[in-house]
């Protein structure tokens, strides 16, 4: 077993290494990435909108391989496996097992609440009432939600409001004990109150598990993440601790996008 | 304080409102056609039924289990082409439904955008085929084949027609069950996708569920597709008025009662030729039953994303 360090003694979790990402019909949308997710912390991609966060993020869990025509170069590697994540004898399923995604409009099912958070349990062949019922409860109080919905755990989750869903949406990514989860800019949908929700939740999660998170919220990525990327065009500008970013970024352009003399 | 003067161009456009109200006529005008071509086929259908009615009673009707108006004992029992309406449907949809819903979903979920615009346009096609065409299939080749499996079976049944029927049927489900399906936003898909699930179970345990309500209503649009059928059950299942459920026995339906009638040379104005718009009328009071029904099953499952 491999794990590899940082300057502060931090464990990489997953790493891009020289990534490029083609779209279907030939845009390069990601150029040469190289970033590390580090464990237990909250790593936060930001950058003008189609500077490629999107899809830098979904080829964590390969989303792209949903569409025909889309192609991976070079690697993301999964420690402490030491896998290329993206090579084709890999099973995408199976990745996706390991790194779950909340995506930026609440996307529940048409089922009920509890069978919302149970999915990914029963995808992984889970049907023991005792255990769906345990781990239910548990991903639901991880995801804040328990206290508001133990009572109609059978009501269709559409009727809960938007920020409810979203972190029913967390449950149901929770459920299955993922250690990586990409955020999609999870709160962009959401009120200010709600949103103060998700964050604090995010800290909570970050304890457990590792956490990328795309946000065009400047004042978020300050405030929740330990990492900070700044991406431009496909490209990674820099990627620091989110206070040098934000307070001493080495290079120009990612001062000028923060201080908003740009974009 | 001077009047509000109302500026030229917030003022109403007199030739923009002509318009609206033409084209608004011209839309009531087409509903109310439609409107009045049905009202017009039940008055037809009830001022023809009446008569009959008068002759025998409604009772006799719903009740008696014979069905013999062209007999010297004669007999107006709606049963047996009830029973015999009722079976070839349902043998038709144990066919078009588990069929029609499976295609569905290979189309929408599994199939490449090449295969979908190949196999959808020949699915199509088969909409195409004259019922009549059906009929003969269902009598010199199915009903044959069936015989090499179960000798017994008489020439005329309701077992060959029913399963032709649903064959016919198919492409009704996949297609209106394939474009609910395709509506399911994307975000859906990939949100079951990010939890780990396979094709099949994506498309099994959420698309479907989130398109329940466009599938339904393609199962009604079958069913009232199979109770209305004509020319098959005519051909091959025998033209019998038997009150049975047998799907092996031989059967008429209300169509095909109505259509022998028709073709007959029954004197107009006869009990014989009043029985087919009695019959006429129970056909539609079927359909009508099965619509309210499709309606308030599709109003319990009403899509929200
Ligand atoms: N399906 C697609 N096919 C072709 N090009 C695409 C596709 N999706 C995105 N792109 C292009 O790839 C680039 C990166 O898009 P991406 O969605 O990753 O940006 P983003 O940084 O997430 O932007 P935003 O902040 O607006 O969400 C853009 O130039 C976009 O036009
Ligand atoms: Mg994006």
């Amino acid at each position: 077993m491999v794990t590899e360090k940082n300057k502060h003694n931090e464990i990489v979790k997953a790493e891009s290494k020289n990534l490029n990402f083609f779209y279907a019909d030939g845009t390069q949308a990601l150029k040469k990435i190289n970033l590390p997710v580090y464990e237990n912390k909250i790593t936060a991609l930001i950058g003008p909108s189609g500077c490629g966060k999107s899809t830098f993020l979904r080829s964590f869990n390969r989303m792209h391989d949903l569409y025909p025509g889309n192609k991976y170069e070079g690697e993301i590697i999964l420690y402490p496996d030491n896998t290329n994540i993206l090579d084709k004898k890999v099973d995408p399923i199976e990745v996706r097992m390991r790194i779950s995604m909340v995506f930026q409009k609440p996307n529940p099912f048409p089922k009920s609440i509890f069978e919302n958070v149970a999915y990914g349990l029963r995808v992984r062949g889970e049907n023991n009432k005792r255990i769906l019922d345990d781990k239910v409860e548990e991903a639901l109080k991880g995801a804040s939600l328990w206290n508001e919905v133990k009572d109609r755990l059978q009501d269709l989750a559409f009727n809960l409001s938007g920020g409810q869903q979203q972190r029913l949406c967390i449950a149901r990514a929770l459920a299955t004990e993922p250690e990586i989860m990409l955020f999609d800019e999870p709160t962009s949908a959401l009120d200010p109150i709600a949103t103060v929700n998700i964050e604090e939740l995010m800290s909570e999660l970050k304890k457990k598990l590792s956490i990328l998170i795309v946000t065009h919220n400047m004042q978020q990525a300050a405030r929740i993440s330990d990492y900070t990327a700044y991406m431009y065009l496909g490209e990674l500008v820099e990627h620091d601790d989110t206070n040098k970013i934000f307070t001493n970024p080495s290079k120009k352009e990612t001062e000028d996008y923060i201080t908003g003399k740009f974009g | 304080m001077s009047e509000p003067i109302i500026s030229a161009r917030l003022s109403k456009d007199f030739q923009r409102n002509i318009m609206e109200r033409f084209i608004e006529f011209a839309l009531l005008c087409s509903a109310a056609f439609a409107v009045f071509i049905t009202s017009a086929i039940v008055y037809v259908l009830v001022s023809e039924a009446i008569p009959f009615f008068q002759h025998v009673s409604i009772y006799e009707f719903l009740t008696d289990t014979v069905w013999t108006p062209n007999y010297s004992i004669k007999h107006y029992g709606i049963l047996p082409l009830i029973s015999g309406t009722l079976t070839t449907t349902f043998i038709a949809l144990l066919v078009a439904v588990p069929l029609g819903t499976i295609t569905a979903i290979y189309l929408s979920e599994f199939a490449s955008h090449k295969v979908r615009e190949t196999v959808k346009p020949i699915l199509e096609l088969l909409v195409g085929v004259p019922t009549v065409v059906f009929g003969y299939f269902a009598l010199m080749l199915v009903t044959p084949l069936l015989q090499k499996i179960y000798p017994d079976l008489t020439t005329f049944n309701m077992l060959g027609p029913g399963i032709v029927m649903g064959v016919m049927i198919v492409p009704y489900i996949a297609s209106l069950a394939e474009d609910s399906m395709r509506a399911v936003p994307m975000a859906m898909r990939e949100g079951a996708y990010a939890m780990g699930a396979t094709r099949f179970q994506t498309s099994v345990r959420v698309i479907t569920p989130a398109a329940i309500s466009g599938i339904v209503a393609a199962y009604i649009l079958a069913i009232s597709r199979a109770v209305g059928e004509t020319m098959i059950v005519a051909i091959a299942a025998g033209q019998q008025p038997n009150f049975t459920f047998n799907p092996v026995e031989s059967a008429a339906t209300i169509t095909s009662y109505i259509v022998s009638v028709a073709l007959g040379d029954l004197e107009h104005g006869g009990i014989g030729y009043q029985s087919i718009f009695a019959a006429g009328l129970t056909l539609l009071v079927m359909t009508l039953l099965l619509n309210i029904l499709g309606h308030m099953t599709r109003k319990k499952f009403a899509e929200r994303y």
